[in-house]
């Protein structure tokens, strides 16, 4: 007995230590980001040593995190909500959760790379490529439009993760920009094509610059994170030109959560994501090479500029509600069977 | 013997404790019924597909952890041989690995271009077979669940009475005859329960199946949580998980009936069976099995460590992440293995058919992955108990919840062993029931009691997506270092604390293989 009540005291004693101590106006932020650790936090110390607000910051996949919000409802301990892709922010904003943002705010990002109905921003831009081993692929055997790569050519020797959120956004680009029909058919074309199936994209673009597979479909900023681990890795990216949906040009963003306590501590992390300064952070130190989507802030040495990539025309916002047919459509294709 | 009905107290705590237990479950329902009939849509032929793929998946995991565990088991326990201790102490050890490290680790070792490929290729040889798909996924989750099978299986093989196999060789049965009719019959009971195990984890694993790109239902699930609009849809896959689990549970009863303990009380080793010829064979046997399963891994984790300070990120272990996982994880055995206590002793000491059913419901949300796990508790703490909401305590209970069948199947077994007279006799003199259980119950079973907090223990450090969501904000544990990194392809960076948590794990592993026969065996 006696025993037991001590580790009940334990207990109770490690939960009142590590217990969320979020009450109104206490001056901590809390984030949910579904933006990895290794890339963010160093922004994340800068904002609390030029406001001294502190950060907690919660990291998780940025799905999850959203139904977690959803889950959480009123409830929530999140303040901001930071994710990779405009489809968990507009999982969010479905909901309800996400508070509008002010123009002073929204005005920073071209139109193109935020919410239209004013809920979240984009902070980062990344691009879809066809990244490709420079040792098996030579530059005039390059294909020109991700049509191209269903040619039987590239049978057996083509990489794409079809369970990731950024491949799905493509597919639901393409589907968006030329229609299901078209798109239905690409899709089994490449799946005639026997392309090999990775878990995400960083496996894709080693298996590329293993020389598994010949090309991938992935977006641009992995390539750099290969090479932190590989520095020798031959591997290049391709981007595409023109409005071809292998080219999207989506963002990673973030919304402020509707009813928190720390609204206006919120708003000034946004601002603060979309400073100069932040923005540079982007092409001078992250080692992932996103674009910056703040006007006058050029992308990083090598990356064509931001205003030359066009991608299929779409609102971004309009990716997340698509979601749900593009995965019917993978499954019935079989990519997800 | 004289049959008790069961005291109301001890009924309602278990009840209690179970119906906790359940709460993933309620969510489900609570998740699927907001869909309406429309729910059901998800149940289509592709739904069977998955359905046919996770079984077919849970057979092969299950079938080869057998082969592997239970010749092992037989081997150090009862034949001469070679290095038989050291292999005894070294079967267990792949439990501490996790499976999408220990999937990782294979990818890395066998997978196209792997480091077996460049040690291969100035023979000439340019492709290794495919191991994407179901054989990745077979073999990272034999390597994690083989363990479950060799430890229940030697320990039983410990207690079991040299004197039936004596007398069985005295009537002139041969040795193969012996092992079918005497040996495997009284092991029925440990393999049931330890297929169960292995057959629940490879119900419930994501990792392996993910990045081995298989198919199964658990990774399905994921899949719909990713697609963010509706959650119905994963509710009605999780609860076809569920399903799966009592048609296993089901089966599993079926190895337990008609079985009787025929231990005569006598506790004296067994012969060892000399293996003649076969001995080295046989020692291949273990030691291909060890390297395939535990030094392949570990030298793949070693090496992308080296690679590490190459890349100049330098090695740091995460010892405060290490403290994390530890405190975290003991925390969780501690409360299984008393939170169970009430459910192992209704079903045990007061059988009936409502008893047993109790206990068995404990298992039914065991085969749900965390992520259905973590959400179901994300939904009830914030809005019902927000104090609790992303703390430490909450954390502990989600591990509690979610390897509650594990303490069940230790601390079950033990009490099984005990019998009943001992505590009346307790009784009798006069203590209470609380004492009696305490100066009394507990000394005896305290090594089933020891191993069910071990499996407890084990599972918590390596459990990350209940983790991820439930922790209090910035409580690293290794785990949630080890995804951080592996989450950018970084797995130089990944691997220290994958390591870490090995090593740091390793040392509980022997709680699990005790020398004698009263540790851990049939559940309930």
């Amino acid at each position: 007995m006696l025993r037991r009540s001590v580790i009940a005291a334990a207990l109770l004693a490690l939960a009142a230590g590590c217990g969320g101590d979020d009450e109104a106006g206490s001056g901590t932020l809390t984030v949910y980001s579904g933006r990895e650790q290794e890339l963010v936090e160093p922004l994340f110390e800068r904002f609390e040593e030029e406001t001294g607000i502190d950060v907690e910051v919660r990291y998780g996949d940025s799905a999850e995190l959203a139904a977690t919000i959803a889950e959480e409802g009123e409830n929530t301990p999140a303040d901001v909500f930071f994710a990779q892709d405009p489809g968990s922010l507009g999982a969010v904003e479905g909901q309800g959760r996400l508070a509008e943002l002010p123009d002073s705010i929204l005005n920073r990002v071209d139109e193109r790379f935020r919410d239209p109905d004013r809920h979240w921003t984009g902070t980062s831009g990344r691009v879809r490529v066809v990244v490709y081993n420079t040792e098996e692929v030579s530059e005039d055997e390059l294909p020109t439009s991700v049509f191209d790569v269903t040619d039987p050519k590239w049978k057996g020797k083509i990489g794409i993760a079809p369970t990731n959120a950024s491949f799905q956004a493509f597919v639901s680009a393409m589907t968006l920009s030329l229609g299901e029909e078209r798109t239905r058919e690409w899709l089994e074309a490449l799946e005639a094509n026997d392309p090999k199936l990775y878990d995400g994209n960083t496996p894709i673009v080693e298996a590329v610059a293993a020389g598994e597979i010949e090309i991938g479909l992935v977006n641009h900023y992995y390539l750099y994170l290969v090479k932190e681990e590989q520095p020798d890795a031959p591997i290049e990216n391709l981007f595409l030109e023109g409005e071809d949906p292998g080219a999207l040009v989506s963002v990673a963003g973030v919304g402020v959560i509707d009813g928190s306590d720390e609204e206006d501590e919120a708003r000034r992390f946004v601002e603060f994501l979309l400073s100069d300064e932040s923005q540079r952070f982007y092409v001078e130190e992250a080692e992932e090479a996103e674009y910056p989507l703040v006007d006058g802030i050029e992308a990083k040495e090598g990356l064509p500029p931001l205003d030359e990539l066009r991608g299929p025309q779409l609102e971004l916002d309009d990716l997340g509600p698509q979601l749900e047919r593009t995965l019917e459509l993978l499954n019935e294709v079989g990519f997800t069977t | 013997m004289r049959r008790a009905r069961a005291p109301v107290a001890l009924a309602l705590a278990a009840v209690a404790t179970v119906a906790l237990v359940l709460l993933p479950l309620a969510y489900l329902v609570l998740r699927a019924a907001e869909g309406g009939a429309d729910a059901l849509r998800v149940l289509d032929r592709d739904t069977l597909d998955l359905v046919l793929q996770t079984l077919l998946l849970v057979g092969a995991v299950t079938g080869s952890a057998i082969a592997v565990g239970l010749p092992l088991a037989w081997l150090v326990t009862r034949t001469d041989l070679p290095a038989r201790r050291l292999i005894a102490v070294a079967s267990p050890l792949p439990l501490v690995i996790p499976s999408y490290v220990a999937a990782l680790a294979l990818l890395g070792a066998f997978g196209p271009r792997g480091l077996l490929q460049q040690l291969l290729e100035p023979l000439g040889v340019e492709r290794l077979p495919e191991i994407y798909g179901f054989v990745g996924a077979w073999l990272a989750l034999t390597l994690s669940t083989y363990p479950y099978v060799f430890l229940l299986a030697a320990s039983a093989l410990r207690g079991l009475d040299p004197a039936l196999e004596d007398a069985a060789r005295g009537l002139g049965d041969s040795r193969w005859r012996l092992f079918r009719r005497v040996t495997l019959p009284a092991l029925r009971p440990a393999l049931g329960a330890s297929s169960l195990l292995v057959a629940l984890y490879t119900l419930s694993d994501f990792g392996a199946v993910s990045l081995m790109q298989y198919n199964a239902l658990t990774r399905s699930i994921y899949l719909q949580y990713r697609s963010l609009f509706d959650r119905t849809p994963a509710a009605v896959l999780g609860l076809v998980l569920v399903a799966l689990t009592l048609a296993l549970l089901a089966l599993e009863a079926r190895t337990r009936r008609n079985v009787r303990s025929s231990a005569s009380g006598t506790e004296r080793p067994p012969a060892l069976v000399a293996l003649g010829r076969w001995r080295w064979p046989a020692f291949a046997f273990g030691a291909g099995v060890l390297t395939f399963f535990l030094v392949v891994p570990i030298t793949v984790l070693v090496y992308w460590s080296t690679r590490a300070v190459e890349l100049g990120h330098g090695i740091s272990f995460a010892w405060e992440a290490a403290l994390s996982s530890l405190t975290a994880s003991l925390a969780a055995a501690v409360v299984a293995v008393v939170a169970v206590v009430p459910v192992a002793f209704l079903a045990e000491r007061h059988p009936a058919r409502w008893t047993r059913a109790i206990e068995r419901l404990a298992y039914t949300g065991n085969a749900l992955p965390g992520i259905v796990i973590a959400l179901s508790l994300v939904f009830f703490a914030a809005n019902y108990l927000p104090t609790l909401y992303q703390t430490l305590a909450l954390l502990v209970f989600a591990y509690v919840v979610r390897f509650f069948p594990q303490a069940l199947a230790g601390v079950g077994s033990a009490l099984q062993r005990v019998h009943p007279r001992i505590e009346e006799a307790g009784r009798s003199l006069g203590r209470g029931p609380i004492r009696v259980l305490a100066t009394v119950t507990v000394p005896l079973i305290r090594r089933g009691v020891l191993a069910g907090g071990a499996l407890v223990f084990l599972n918590a450090m390596k459990e990350l997506p209940a983790t991820l969501l439930l922790r209090p904000i910035g409580f690293e544990t290794l785990a949630t270092e080890i995804w951080r990194f592996t989450s950018l392809g970084s797995y130089s960076r990944a691997a220290p604390p994958a390591l870490l948590l090995i090593v740091v794990s390793a040392p509980f592993v022997y709680l699990l293989s005790t020398r004698r026969s009263s540790d851990v065996s049939a559940p309930g």
